[in-house]
């Protein structure tokens, strides 16, 4: 067997892994090269990766592709960001359709490009039907706005009274954040690459349990290898859930 | 003759004391020079490892909370030295209810018998003005332990050098149910009583547009005005001992940009350099962050 089967084979492998692609502009920097080259090179690294993920077993995969934070960023490199999903997500098509991945996008709508909604849109609902492999794609995320949105809708079902107040607990919150598409919605491991070690708010509600994960690595440079020494990690780890093992 | 082993015993009580104010001198020092950068406001704490190290020096359970209450105290005092204004302590989970009732019993005890020393004269709390806070969901907490806490609460409300948050029968998804669950009565609250007013007015046109406007109006600052833990800011570092990287429900809501730390050793074992090193590694951070800000 390889070695991929064989991690696909074992029981402890993580059924949902959440990656905060961070390193992009850093790698580009040490080769010379422009910001831009930096993002394609990290675009081309998430679709190798998120092939090996389900490969072995995986059945959700998310990625932090734009925080709400990252608008503060230079013009150019926003604008060039925005571009680079438009092509991907057209690129990427016959992909996802071939392996029968689900494409969800998350986050606030409001602010992407009209072209890039449309085509967002248009990939959901091409994908909608598929089963067993989940990628979502957090555009314009936070894991502050998932809570503030999840309490919205929490109001105004209290408003029209399809629940009391009474009712709202942790499993009615769970059904209003954005990973309620998911059958797995809190990732086991999140990966954050280039030595940073903190979640950006990312999920903050969904990683009450995750293993968190900070290699030094950069996000272009992380590959299969990378990814193996990220599972045998989290195979070691001795979840306790808060009891004693 | 007889006197030797008396004059002995005093002698070295007395440099031993000798030792341990030269060595607090020297850690005052160096607190004055690493405080000429910038220093984390607050600092938060995940103390894993107590039954670990009980285990490791073959001592009973108890005692590896015990050597952990004690490792605490000296955390505290280093913190509250080195100029940080607000920390942070997991002490009991809400999921620690589901341990075996034995142990949740024995640190229940344990619990309720540091929590009433913090008032003694002795105690920490007098030597440095602190503020203490129990935030979590007290109403599951038995009633001594209650009553303890809320002693503590009211005889410190009037401190305010530096304040001590002891999060007991605590966990961050409950803490975000309670204020999401305020939030909405205080917007149902807003919409009855805009819906009176414009009952008075007769002007059924805006009543709509205007329920629609309250709901919209649920924003951050009124999920956070209603977080137990709205008293601090939100921590700079976040420290768990034992080497665990996980948050474990945990402040989950006010770390989304905390610096994580994950020592490897057990939290008996912590000491005054882990925490230099987090507020070393704080402190390049931050000048590395204040230079990206500049630069866009």
């Amino acid at each position: 067997m390889g070695e991929k089967e064989k991690r696909a084979s074992n029981r402890k492998m993580p059924k949902h892994v959440a990656v905060i692609l961070d390193g992009n502009r850093r790698w580009a920097e040490k080769r010379g090269l422009g910001t831009s080259e930096g993002h394609e090179a990290g675009a081309r690294r998430l679709l190798e990766n998120a092939k090996d993920c389900f490969a072995m077993g995986t059945n959700t995969i998310s990625l932090f592709a734009f925080s709400t934070e990252n608008w503060e960023r230079p013009e150019d490199e926003v604008k060039c960001l925005m571009a680079l999903f438009e092509k991907h997500f057209r690129a990427e098509m016959p992909f996802f359709q071939r392996d029968k991945i689900k494409i969800l996008v998350i986050g606030n709508r409001a602010k992407i490009p009209e072209s890039l909604r449309g085509l967002i849109e248009e990939v959901e609902e091409a994908t909608k039907s598929y089963e067993g492999k989940n990628l979502i794609i957090a555009i314009d995320y936070s894991g502050r706005f998932d809570i503030l949105q999840a309490c919205k809708s929490l109001a105004t079902k209290v408003k029209d009274g399809l629940i009391q107040v009474e009712d709202i607990n942790e499993e009615a919150m769970e059904k209003e954040l954005l990973t309620k598409c998911s059958e797995f919605p809190n990732p086991d491991l999140l990966i954050r690459t280039s030595g940073e070690q903190r979640i950006s708010n990312f999920f903050l509600w969904q990683s009450a349990y995750t293993e968190l994960y900070f290699p030094t690595v950069l996000w272009p440079d992380f590959g299969e290898a990378e990814y193996l020494e990220a599972l045998t990690w989290y195979q070691q780890r001795q979840r306790r859930f808060g009891r004693r093992v | 003759m007889a006197e030797l082993p008396g004059q002995i015993r005093r002698m070295s009580g007395g440099i031993s004391q000798l030792i341990e104010q030269i060595y607090g001198f020297s850690r005052r020092c160096l607190f004055r020079v690493i405080s000429m950068g910038p220093i984390p406001s607050h600092l938060a704490f995940i103390m894993d490892g107590n039954r670990r190290y009980a285990k490791k020096h073959s001592l009973e359970d108890g005692s590896g909370h015990q050597a952990g209450f004690s490792a605490l105290m000296s955390m505290l005092q280093y913190c509250y030295e080195l100029g940080i204004k607000y920390v942070t302590i997991y002490a009991f989970s809400i999921d620690n209810f589901r341990r075996k009732p034995e142990e949740v019993q024995s640190l229940m005890d344990l619990m309720l018998e540091k929590i009433k020393s913090l008032l003694e004269k002795e105690s920490i709390v007098h030597q440095y003005g602190i503020r203490v806070y129990f935030i979590g969901n007290l109403a599951l907490l038995n009633d001594q332990v209650r009553a303890a806490a809320e002693k503590v609460m009211k005889a410190t409300a009037k401190n305010s050098r530096v304040v001590l948050l002891i999060c007991i029968a605590y966990n961050s998804t409950d803490e975000i149910v309670q204020a999401v669950k305020k939030s909405c009565i205080n917007t149902s609250d807003n919409i009855e009583a805009s819906g009176n007013y414009k009952h008075e007015d007769r002007d059924s046109d805006i009543e709509g547009t205007d329920m629609e406007n309250q709901e919209k109006r649920i924003q951050l600052v009124d999920i956070e005005e209603n977080m137990r833990m709205s008293v601090a800011p939100d921590p700079d570092i976040l420290v768990r001992s034992s080497g665990e990287t996980r948050l474990s429900n945990f402040l989950l809501w006010q770390t989304g940009n905390t610096q994580l730390f994950s020592p490897a050793a057990l939290w008996p074992e912590i000491g005054l350099k882990h925490l230099l090193w987090a507020v070393l590694n704080f402190q390049r951070n931050h000048s590395y962050l204040e230079k990206r800000k500049k630069q866009l």
